[in-house]
């Protein structure tokens, strides 16, 4: 008998990756391309869609012949996204009618403000589980048909298609199946987080025509089958990047957590099957949907800058050489020498949703060294970690026992043992660093049964390293306190607020 | 006799000229200043910067001796940096041989884990980066220290501790053993630091075979080795190929 494979896209926000994941969830190939980042003005981030649907129609065939096998070998197909990403295109013709916004882009922020006042607000933001922000798909779509003459009526008529990635990519894949998943759709700021369909209110709030919006369907269950790129392979699955790495870290069960730290830190709470209100600013969103059952919940919490306040001290003050260098440097002293950094570069997150702060150096003497600084900068997404844990603790009634990480961070061993004493809990890394990919393809495979069920995915995670807590409980509140006074600090900094 | 290497005299002029002032110099002063045609002078430089021995201002693209290079006690590869590229390839490692991995480096005649991935059988296990463990007695040790050279002539000087019966503590036996880890290009302990285990490590390179690191694997003798009680030869072609890999990635130009 031939050995089976399951391979994943990952069309991430920088480049596209296609790998091939055998039977116990082990890597046999990776390929990537990156596509090409357009920013036409200030606050603007655009993709070419065409670009990166030619991408995955170039790469999918390349990560065969790297792995050595054939379309035919392929069991399922798993798709997982930059999320909120949004393309509209004509139905006819597959064009797109304009550049894909990016999530990062921030041109809908007056127009959101404007939305805030008028009637019907508060209510949609009750149904989707969302705040109201430019970050969501639904106020770019009503940009895209404002800004483009004779776009709506198109779009009314049914002749205009709306997208987020990996939609359009099924689109292309099949040839014209108009498909999204559930994780995705809880994304648009459009979608009944309760009912998982579309819901008419949010769409009249956002003039969004219902005619242009794919068949929300479960994340995980067959979609259709590829025609182009992989032709004859069942698209098993389809979910957003930080539900795939839930996923993929096998968070199944409500109360297991994992948070990715990249560029910036994701942390998703799996909360069951019934949806959990944040009293803290947290996420309400689709961790996934098996097809045939009820959807499971997450609370989603994202900390804005971790990898980036490294990134600022290597290239923006020159303090180190490269990101890892950090460590070495933190290791040269024992403790923060008093000193504690809060990245507030654009205002406070979750928990605190503040605009008006700004980043702070708190605690600085002529004590303080290159060496204190760094190991508050590391400390710095330790802490931010904790308060978003504290506020889901708090929401969701549920006490974190443990914390699965992945992402560039996770090669910092002083943070994972920093972050393990300040949540007091342990932290674990698993072998396959890759959990994003790994989550669409688990999710793929178990769409068409080359995985049996929950538990035989589980049986393939393996624990890489684990970190346990070892702070004094005293010192951790103290430190906790000095935290929180530094993050007082940062309040009111910007005294009108900024026009956007 | 062999005769003097003019690039090698070429790229002691950049640096005696670089070491000579304290400002940037552009690539084109540099090259006017040695006479040097402007792609040989570019070639220099970029090399000499792939090995850290000068530095460029991202800004101006001008050029400086790197600091400290050649001060003694200066590393060519920083640990947590050697961590941070060893990751993606150590978890490959560990879940094909199905053992634990370790990777190492020297510190002061010892061997300092620098990343430990857990065998992956889900069992409790105490994640050892950063402990020291004796390199005389252990697989990366004699890597470690048959790659160095200063280590590998003054091996066994001192006394040896005996860790068990197997452990080597004879000077001369010991240097005997790290010229067979040379020529083999792979260590193997066997129940020589802790009875009932063993091991097997190869060295981690950079530029121009500089050893920077070892990367190896170790568990319960029974399944290291086979009947003869010699490591599986399986085991140690997959753990050349994984530290080969890592090689390879760190010798890459831009990295
Ligand atoms: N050893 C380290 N210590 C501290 N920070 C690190 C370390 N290694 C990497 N980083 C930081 O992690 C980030 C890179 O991680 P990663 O590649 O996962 O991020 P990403 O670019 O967000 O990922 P992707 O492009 O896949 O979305 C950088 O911001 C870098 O500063």
């Amino acid at each position: 008998m031939t050995e089976r494979y399951v391979v994943a896209v990952d069309q991430g926000t920088t480049s596209t990756r296609c790998i091939v994941f055998d039977r116990q969830g082990r890597l046999v190939s990776v390929v990537q391309r990156e596509h090409h980042q357009s920013y036409p003005r200030p606050g603007r981030v655009e993709h070419d869609a065409a670009e990166i649907w030619r991408n995955v129609r170039r790469l999918a065939p390349q990560a065969l012949a790297e792995a050595g096998i054939t379309a035919g070998q392929v069991a399922a197909l798993g798709i997982t996204n930059q999320r909120e990403t949004t393309v509209l295109w004509d139905r006819h013709t597959g064009v797109p009618v304009g550049p894909a916004i990016v999530w990062q882009d921030t041109r809908t922020a007056a127009m959101v403000t404007g939305l805030a006042g008028e009637p019907g607000a508060a209510a949609v933001q009750e149904r989707c589980g969302l705040p109201l922000a430019g970050y969501f798909s639904a106020p770019r779509i009503r940009w895209m048909l404002d800004e483009t003459p004779g776009l709506r009526e198109r779009a009314e008529r049914g002749e205009v298609l709306f997208g987020t990635m990996e939609t359009w990519l099924i689109w292309n894949l099949t040839g014209g199946l108009h498909v999204t998943d559930v994780t995705n759709a809880s994304r648009t700021m459009l979608l009944d987080v309760r009912t998982l369909r579309w819901s008419a209110e949010a769409c009249d709030f956002f003039g969004v025509p219902m005619a242009m919006l794919p068949e929300v369907r479960p994340s995980v269950g067959v979609l259709g089958t590829a025609t182009t790129a992989l032709p004859g392979v069942r698209i098993g699955a389809a979910l957003g990047d930080q539900q795939a790495a839930l996923f993929g870290q096998t968070c199944f069960s409500p109360g297991e957590a994992k948070c990715t730290y990249g560029t910036g830190g994701f942390l998703l709470l799996n909360t069951g099957t019934e949806p959990v209100r944040s009293g803290h600013g947290l996420l309400t969103t689709v961790a996934y949907q098996l097809a045939g059952e009820p959807a499971t919940y997450a609370l989603e919490g994202s900390i804005a800058v971790t990898g980036s306040l490294v990134q600022w001290f290597r290239d923006g003050l020159g303090l180190i050489g490269s990101a890892a260098e950090i460590e070495t440097l933190a290791r040269t002293v024992d403790d923060n020498g008093g000193c504690y950094i809060v990245p507030a570069f654009a205002g406070l997150f979750a928990p605190h949703w503040r605009s008006d702060a700004r980043g702070v150096i708190a605690g600085l003497t002529s004590y303080v060294t290159k060496g204190h600084l760094a190991r508050a900068v590391l400390e710095a997404t330790g802490w931010q970690t904790r308060e978003v844990v504290d506020a889901m603790n708090a929401d969701s009634g549920l006490a974190l026992r443990a914390l699965n990480v992945d992402g560039g961070m996770t090669s910092n061993n002083l943070l994972m043992q920093f972050i393990a004493d300040v949540l007091d809990v342990p932290v674990v890394r698993p072998m396959v660093a890759e959990t994003v990919s790994l989550g669409a393809a688990y999710a793929a495979g178990l769409a068409v049964g080359y995985w049996p069920d929950l538990a035989g995915l589980r049986r393939n995670w393996h624990r890489a390293a684990q970190w346990a807590p070892a702070m004094d409980p005293a010192r951790r509140a103290a430190e906790h306190e000095n935290w929180q006074a530094a993050v007082e600090r940062t309040l009111g900094w910007i005294r009108t607020p900024a026009v956007r | 006799m062999p005769g003097l290497i003019q690039s090698i005299e070429r790229a002691a002029a950049v640096i005696r000229l670089l070491a000579a002032g304290s400002g940037w110099l552009r690539a084109s002063e540099i090259g006017a200043s040695l006479g040097l045609a402007k792609a040989t002078t570019h070639g220099i430089l970029r090399t000499l910067r792939h090995v850290g021995f000068v530095q460029q201002d991202p800004a101006t693209g001008r050029y400086q001796l790197a600091a400290a290079v050649l001060a003694p006690g200066t590393r060519p590869l920083d640990r947590n940096e050697l961590r941070s590229r060893v990751i993606n390839w150590a978890d490959p490692l560990a879940a094909r041989s199905g053992e634990a991995v370790r990777v190492g480096a020297l510190l002061d005649g010892q061997v300092l884990v620098v990343h430990h991935v857990f065998r992956p059988d889900d069992t409790p296990q105490q994640l050892e980066t950063g402990a020291l463990l004796p390199a005389h007695a252990t697989a990366l040790g004699k890597v470690l220290l048959a790659h160095d050279a200063l280590s590998a002539r003054d091996a066994g000087a001192g006394p040896l501790t005996a860790y068990t019966r197997r452990t080597v503590t004879k000077g001369a036996a010991l240097r005997r053993t790290l010229a067979e880890v040379r020529t083999q290009g792979w260590a193997a302990e066997v129940e020589e630091s802790v009875a009932g285990q063993a091991g097997v490590a190869a060295p981690i390179r950079t530029y121009g075979g500089l050893v920077v690191g070892a990367i190896g694997v170790s568990g319960p003798t029974d399944r290291i080795c086979d009947s003869a009680g010699r490591p599986r030869a399986a085991l140690v072609a997959l753990v050349r190929e994984i530290a080969r890999a890592v090689s390879r990635d760190l010798a890459k130009v831009g990295s």
